[in-house]
C-alpha cells in the first residue's frame, strides 16, 4: 500500500470523499444563502434550521407514514419550502424597509424556535435513517471502495446546484430575478409581480436547504442540532467566497469541504477549525472575498 | 440623515440624562438592599449579565455593529480567570485582570479582522471567529472539556475580605458591575462617544470630517470585549465555574436578546433586558418548557413588534410627555 506523508492512500481518498460530501452540503446551503441575500438582502440565519427540518421531514415521512426514499426526497423540500413561503409572507416581508440587522435577528429567533421545539419533542439524540435498498452497496474502483449512496449524494447535489445556476444565469425567469436584484422598482413597473417573486425565491432556496437535509438523513443521523452546527461553517464559506457570485459560492463550498477532509487526515485536532482559519487568511489577503465583484 | 435630526439625536440624550441618571442611582440603591429579599447568587447572575449586555450594547447600540461573537470574550475570560485563580493560584484581582486582558486582546484581534468588512459580513465573521474559540475550548486540555473548570477558589478581596461569604461576594460583584457601567457611561457621554454615534448615523460624513471611523470602531470594539470579559471573569469567580455554556453561540445570541429586549442604544435598557432574560430562564428552568424555543419567540416578538425594546419605548413615552 502506498503512503502519502505516512497516511495510507485509501484513508486519504476516503477522507477526501467525505470532504466532498460535506462540501456538497455546504454548496447547496451557501447557494441558497447567496441567492436569498442577493434578492431579499436578508441573511437567513434560519437556513440551518430549515436543513434540519428537511432531515426531520424525511425521517417522519418514513417512520410515521412509511413513504419510500424517493417520495420523501421529493416531499421534504416541498414541505420545507411551503413553510419558508409562510415565514416570508408573515414576517420577513414586513422587515424589508428597516435595517438588515432586524431580518438577521428575526431569522435567528426562528432558528432558535425550531431547534428548541424539535429538541423538546424528539430529544437531542440522533434518529437513524436507513440507506434506500436501491442505493446500498458500492463500487470497487480498484484503489478504493466507493459506497453508492455517497456517490449519489455528490452527483445529486452537484446536479441541483448546476441546474439552479443555469436557471438564474440562462433563463428568462433568472433574468427577471437578476434585474429585480438591481432595481426592484423598475422591474415592478414592467408588470412583474416582484413581491411574489421574492416569496418564491425564499421558498425555493429554503427548499434547497430542506433537500440537503433529506439527502443528509441517511448519512448523518437526523438530530435537532444538525442545523446550527452546519450554518456557522456555511457562513464562513459565504464570507470566504463573497456573495456576489453563485458559481463562486459552489466552488468555494466544495473546496472547503475538501480542505476540511484533508485536515482531518493529516492533523485531526484542527479539522473543526480549518474552515475558520481559511476565513481569517482570506479576510487578511482579500477582504471582500474570493469571488466578490466589489473588490 | 439631515443636520436637524443629527442635532436632535445628540440633544435628546442631554434632556434624558437626568432621568437616566436618576433611574440608575435608584437601581443601584435597590441592588444594595436587594440581598435582604432575594437569593444573592441569583442577583449576582443578573449583575454579571447586566454588565455583559451593557458592554455589548456599546458596539451594537452606539456604533451600530452587530457582533455575533461576544460569547468568546465572556466565556474566554471566564476560562482564563478560573485557570489563573485555580492553577496559578493568583490573587482574585490579578486573576480577574488576566481574564479581562485576554478578552481585550481577543477583541482587538477579532475587531482588526471583522472591521475590514461591513454590515452583515461583520456579524458572520464575528460568529465564525467565536465558533473557532468554542472549538478550541472543547479541545484544549486546560479547559477541562465538557466538565469545564470547577471548584474555582473565590479567594479574598484585597487579601482581607473572605469571599466565601455570599454577601461579601455579592457586594464585590455589585462594585465591579457599577465600575463597568460607569466606564460605559463616561465613554458614551465623552467626545469619543459622540463620534461613535456619528459613525452609526453616517459613516461617510465622519470620514469627510477627517476622522478614521475604522480606528474608532476598533477602540470601541476592544473596550466592549474587555468589559464583556470583565463580566465573564466576575461570573467565573462568583459561581466558581468556567464552562462551555458561556462560549457557545447561544450565549452570543442571548446577549443580543437582552440588549434588544431592554432597548439598544440606551444605558438602562440592557440592564432591564438582562434582568428579564435571567429571571425568565430562572423561572423556566423548573417549568419543563423548552427554554430555547421561548428565547427564540422573544426574539421574533421583539423584532416584529417593539424594536426599541422595553426601555426604548418607555424613553419615547417620557420624551413625549415632556414639552
Amino acid at each position: 500500500m502506498t503512503d502519502i506523508f505516512g497516511v495510507p492512500i485509501a484513508v486519504l481518498l476516503g477522507q477526501l470523499l467525505l470532504g466532498l460530501i460535506n462540501g456538497s452540503f455546504y454548496a447547496l446551503l451557501s447557494l441558497g444563502l447567496a441567492i436569498i441575500f442577493g434578492m431579499l438582502n436578508v441573511i437567513n440565519f434560519a437556513h440551518g434550521a430549515f436543513y434540519m427540518l428537511g432531515g426531520f421531514a424525511a425521517w417522519l415521512l418514513l417512520s410515521a407514514l412509511g413513504l419510500g426514499y424517493w417520495e420523501t426526497l421529493m416531499a421534504a423540500p416541498l414541505m420545507v419550502g411551503a413553510l419558508g413561503a409562510v415565514v416570508e409572507r408573515l414576517f420577513l416581508k414586513r422587515l424589508y424597509r428597516v435595517d438588515h440587522l432586524y431580518s438577521l435577528l428575526l431569522t435567528f429567533g426562528i432558528a432558535l424556535m425550531l431547534e428548541g421545539l424539535f429538541r423538546h419533542i424528539f430529544g437531542a439524540a440522533g434518529k437513524p435513517y436507513p440507506i434506500p435498498p436501491s442505493l446500498t452497496g458500492g463500487i470497487n474502483l480498484g484503489f478504493m471502495f466507493l459506497p453508492m449512496y455517497r456517490a449519489w449524494v455528490i452527483a445529486a447535489s452537484l446536479a441541483v446546484c448546476i441546474a439552479t445556476w443555469l436557471a438564474i444565469e440562462r433563463t428568462k425567469l433568472g433574468a427577471y430575478l437578476r434585474a429585480a436584484t438591481e432595481n426592484p422598482g423598475l422591474v415592478q413597473a414592467f408588470g412583474i409581480n416582484v413581491p411574489l417573486m421574492l416569496t418564491l425565491t425564499y421558498a425555493f432556496c429554503v427548499g434547497l436547504a430542506g433537500f440537503a437535509g433529506a439527502l443528509a438523513a441517511p448519512l448523518y443521523q437526523v438530530s435537532p442540532g444538525m442545523g446550527s452546527s452546519v450554518i456557522i461553517v456555511v457562513f464562513a464559506v459565504v464570507v470566504i467566497g463573497g456573495m456576489g457570485s453563485i458559481g463562486g459560492a459552489i466552488v468555494t463550498a466544495l473546496a472547503l469541504g475538501v480542505i476540511e477532509g484533508l485536515t482531518k487526515t493529516f492533523y485531526p485536532a484542527a479539522s473543526s477549525i480549518a474552515v475558520f482559519v481559511v476565513m481569517v487568511l482570506v479576510i487578511l489577503i482579500r477582504p471582500s472575498g474570493l469571488f466578490s465583484r466589489e473588490a | 440623515m439631515n443636520s436637524t435630526t443629527m442635532i436632535s439625536s445628540l440633544e435628546a440624550p442631554r434632556r434624558l440624562r437626568t432621568t437616566g441618571g436618576f433611574l440608575l442611582a435608584l437601581a443601584v440603591l435597590l441592588m444594595i438592599g436587594a440581598p435582604l429579599a432575594i437569593y444573592p447568587l441569583f442577583l449576582i447572575k443578573i449583575l454579571c449579565f447586566a454588565l455583559f449586555a451593557a458592554a455589548f450594547n456599546l458596539v451594537l447600540g452606539y456604533v451600530g455593529l452587530l457582533s455575533f461573537g461576544h460569547a468568546a470574550f465572556f466565556g474566554g475570560a471566564a476560562y482564563i480567570t478560573a485557570h489563573a485563580a485555580k492553577v496559578w493560584q493568583l490573587p482574585l484581582e490579578l486573576a480577574v485582570l488576566a481574564g479581562t486582558a485576554f478578552a481585550a486582546l481577543l477583541g482587538l484581534a477579532f475587531g482588526m479582522l471583522a472591521i475590514r468588512r461591513h454590515g452583515i459580513y461583520f456579524a458572520m465573521i464575528t460568529l465564525a471567529l467565536a465558533q473557532m474559540i468554542y472549538f478550541m475550548a472543547v479541545q484544549m486540555p486546560f479547559t477541562g472539556g465538557e466538565d469545564g473548570i470547577q471548584a474555582v477558589p473565590r479567594g479574598y478581596l484585597l487579601g482581607i475580605v473572605d469571599l466565601r461569604n455570599i454577601t461579601a461576594m455579592y457586594y464585590t460583584v455589585l462594585g465591579g458591575t457599577v465600575l463597568g457601567l460607569v466606564i460605559i457611561w463616561r465613554t458614551v457621554n465623552s467626545p469619543f462617544g459622540h463620534i461613535l454615534s456619528a459613525i452609526r448615523e453616517n459613516e461617510t460624513r465622519v470620514t469627510s470630517l477627517g476622522l478614521k471611523p475604522e480606528r474608532y470602531k476598533l477602540i470601541a470594539f476592544t473596550l466592549s470585549a474587555a468589559l464583556s470579559g470583565f463580566a465573564g471573569a466576575l461570573k467565573a469567580i462568583a459561581f466558581q465555574l468556567a464552562s462551555l455554556v458561556d462560549v457557545t453561540w447561544h450565549m452570543s445570541g442571548e446577549v443580543i436578546l437582552m440588549t434588544l429586549l431592554g432597548g439598544m442604544g440606551t444605558l438602562i435598557g440592557p440592564i432591564v433586558g438582562a434582568s428579564i432574560v435571567v429571571g425568565l430562564e430562572h423561572f423556566l428552568s423548573t417549568s419543563g418548557l423548552p427554554i430555547t424555543f421561548i428565547i427564540g419567540l422573544f426574539f421574533v416578538v421583539c423584532v416584529m413588534m417593539f424594536r426599541r425594546g422595553v426601555f426604548g419605548e418607555l424613553k419615547v413615552l417620557i420624551e413625549r410627555s415632556k414639552p
